[in-house]
């Protein structure tokens, strides 16, 4: 560890992202994920990296995957007007499984909605914004140290199950300015995406090797040529109509991801061992949550807080776990109820669950929350 | 299709265990500041919250700074916190300013209605100041006229309220503001904002 330096959230982003080896960029900036592009033009001249701004949002996506395809670790970032835009590509980036990582640094909605003011809107746009089954893994930094260690997390869980991760930050977080202790690289652990060449010229890139999730071609480039597309492919890489086989790969493209849920997973419980009300929150909003329960703790209340980190899988079974214990789940976020969906499906009749969102742009407080614990 | 097995191992939740509460009540808010600057866009409150940060962070403290303003990024109200406190800080934001200041009415009228009769308050001297203001100590100091006059740029006003600011509070010592400012100014412009600080300090009478 080394000296604490102040940072905002946004260039954790960018320092985080170069750390795990990001060594491109591609984005059109808007607000509030402006910085990330700011520091990325900066910095990744710096370490022999490059910088492009695109002439869209749509563009910006498809030189990352371009980028990544080519064996370079690639980010863009942008906020729910953007993030819209870069659903049909991210699609694209799930089927030919070639990892990156988006950054949405949500603002009110919906459309152009409130541009410097925060939420959390997007959790199911996160899920469900680009058609199709497919898999998806989104993490949620609460502040600006974790959002450090979590982006490079998010390019290690991309590398290894080569597909894009979404970085779902907020406004509250991705603003912020915070004292961090950047750690000494030596500490880190690193993931590169697994590549081997294949047997022969004319082999198979998209094969998947006994016991593994995701198959290993090469990087565009490097002297071996196969075909990539957006439509159901075989192990060949080329279009199929075959059932059988879009079958095959649609499953496994879900399993690699739904199937690793216990490395894939984490969350935060904070004081809920004797917990009769848990607040349940992501990302900035655990700022306030974590204020009310040491609120509602000095006025006799026995109250904790369960923080997804990973938001997609959703930690179901820890949740569940809890759900057992506590009498009531308080869910707070940044929206009109959208992590509460998930909530409610885990908890089912367990405990009580209540809801408090906000959706006018204000940021949740201590206070609303606090009443919600308290309330009968 | 693969059939790689799922990992067994059993899942480690982070738990951060039941901890005391704290201490007192009105012990934490004590050592908590929170400060709220406000005044038009363009005038470097921001900056002015990112060298108190700074500066607490070089004091060995707990630091949160954000701010609030519309998509304008000149003219507009402006509102930049920033919270010191000897603890982790939980929620980021201001909730009851222990010290507030306003560069411009339009700022002061909009955002004193948040005071309360614990928070101190510095207003420029051009400001007229609202019957109803609640604070345990009102402040007026020439900021904006003496970074014209003095330090010979208007634009040096956020750099003399963060002088006038640390002498009324005393956050940190002048040597730890002083590096703070220099971090965070353009390069060439060191001697001018020095002076700015200097100025600032001298505006409030110890």
């Amino acid at each position: 560890m080394g000296k604490t330096v102040l940072m905002q959230g946004n260039e954790a982003v960018v320092e985080g992202a170069i750390a795990a080896g990001m060594r491109f960029y591609a984005g059109y900036p808007i607000t509030p994920s402006t910085e990330i592009a700011e520091q990325s033009a900066v910095r990744l001249p710096q370490v022999g990296g490059k910088f492009i701004q695109m002439e869209d949002e749509i563009s910006s996506m498809a030189a990352t995957i371009g980028a990544s395809a080519a064996g370079v670790k690639a980010m863009t970032a942008s906020s729910g007007p953007g993030f819209s835009l870069k659903q049909e590509n991210l699609g694209y980036a799930c089927i030919t499984e070639i990892p990156c990582v988006v950054v949405d640094v949500q603002r009110s909605g919906p459309s152009t909605g409130l541009p410097t003011s925060p939420s959390q809107a997007d959790v199911m746009q996160a899920k469900w914004g680009t058609h199709g089954d497919h898999p998806v893994i989104a993490l949620s930094p609460s502040s600006v140290r974790e959002t450090y260690d979590l982006i490079i997390r998010a390019f290690n869980l991309a590398e290894k199950y080569r597909t894009p991760v979404i970085f779902l930050m907020d406004e509250i977080v991705g603003h912020l300015r915070e004292g961090i202790e950047i750690p000494d690289p030596k500490d880190l652990e690193i993931i590169n995406r697994p590549v081997k060449k294949f047997a022969k010229q004319n082999g198979l890139p998209y094969h998947v090797e006994e016991g593994e999730w995701v198959p290993t071609m090469l990087p565009f480039g490097q002297g071996q040529r196969y075909h990539i597309t957006g439509l159901a492919h075989g192990e060949s890489g080329f279009p199929t109509n075959d059932n059988a086989t879009a079958g095959k790969l649609v499953r496994r493209l879900i399993d690699k991801v739904e199937k690793n849920y216990d490395d894939i997973v984490q969350c935060e419980e904070v004081m809920c061992d004797d917990a009769d009300v848990a607040v349940v929150c992501f990302g900035g909003t655990a700022r306030a949550a974590q204020s009310a329960i040491e609120q509602a703790r000095e006025k006799g209340i026995k109250a904790g807080m369960f923080r997804p980190i990973t938001i997609w899988p959703f930690p179901s079974r820890e949740l569940e776990a809890l759900s057992k214990k506590v009498k009531k789940i308080v869910v707070a976020e940044h929206n009109d109820g959208q992590i509460l969906l998930e909530v409610q499906r885990v908890v089912k009749n367990n405990c009580k669950v209540d809801f408090v969102g906000k959706i006018d742009g204000s940021v949740l407080t201590p206070p609303v929350i606090l009443s919600k614990i308290e309330e009968e | 299709m693969s059939t790689a097995k799922k990992t067994t191992e059993t899942k480690e939740v982070k738990k951060a265990a039941a901890k005391a509460p704290a201490a007192k009540a009105d012990k934490a808010e004590r050592t908590k500041m929170e400060i709220r600057l406000t005044g038009s866009g363009g005038q470097g409150v921001i900056l002015a919250t990112i060298i108190l940060a700074e500066a607490g962070i070089e004091a060995g403290k707990y630091v949160a700074q954000s701010q609030a303003y519309g998509p304008e990024a000149r003219g507009g109200s402006c509102k930049a916190e920033v919270i010191i406190d000897e603890k982790p800080i939980g929620f980021t934001k201001v909730e009851k300013p222990t010290f507030f200041m306003a560069l411009t009415q339009k700022a002061l009228d909009q955002y004193a209605p948040g005071l309360s009769k614990h928070c101190i308050v510095l207003l420029d001297s051009s400001l007229e100041t609202p019957e109803c203001l609640l604070a345990n100590k009102v402040y007026k100091a020439p900021i904006l006229e003496s970074a014209i006059k003095e330090v010979g740029k208007a634009m040096t006003a956020n750099i003399v309220a963060v002088g006038a600011i640390n002498a009324i509070l005393n956050l940190v010592s002048d040597e730890d503001l002083h590096t703070a400012v220099m971090s965070h100014v353009p390069k060439g412009t060191e001697e001018l904002n020095e002076k700015a600080l200097k100025v600032g300090m001298k505006l409030i009478k110890k």
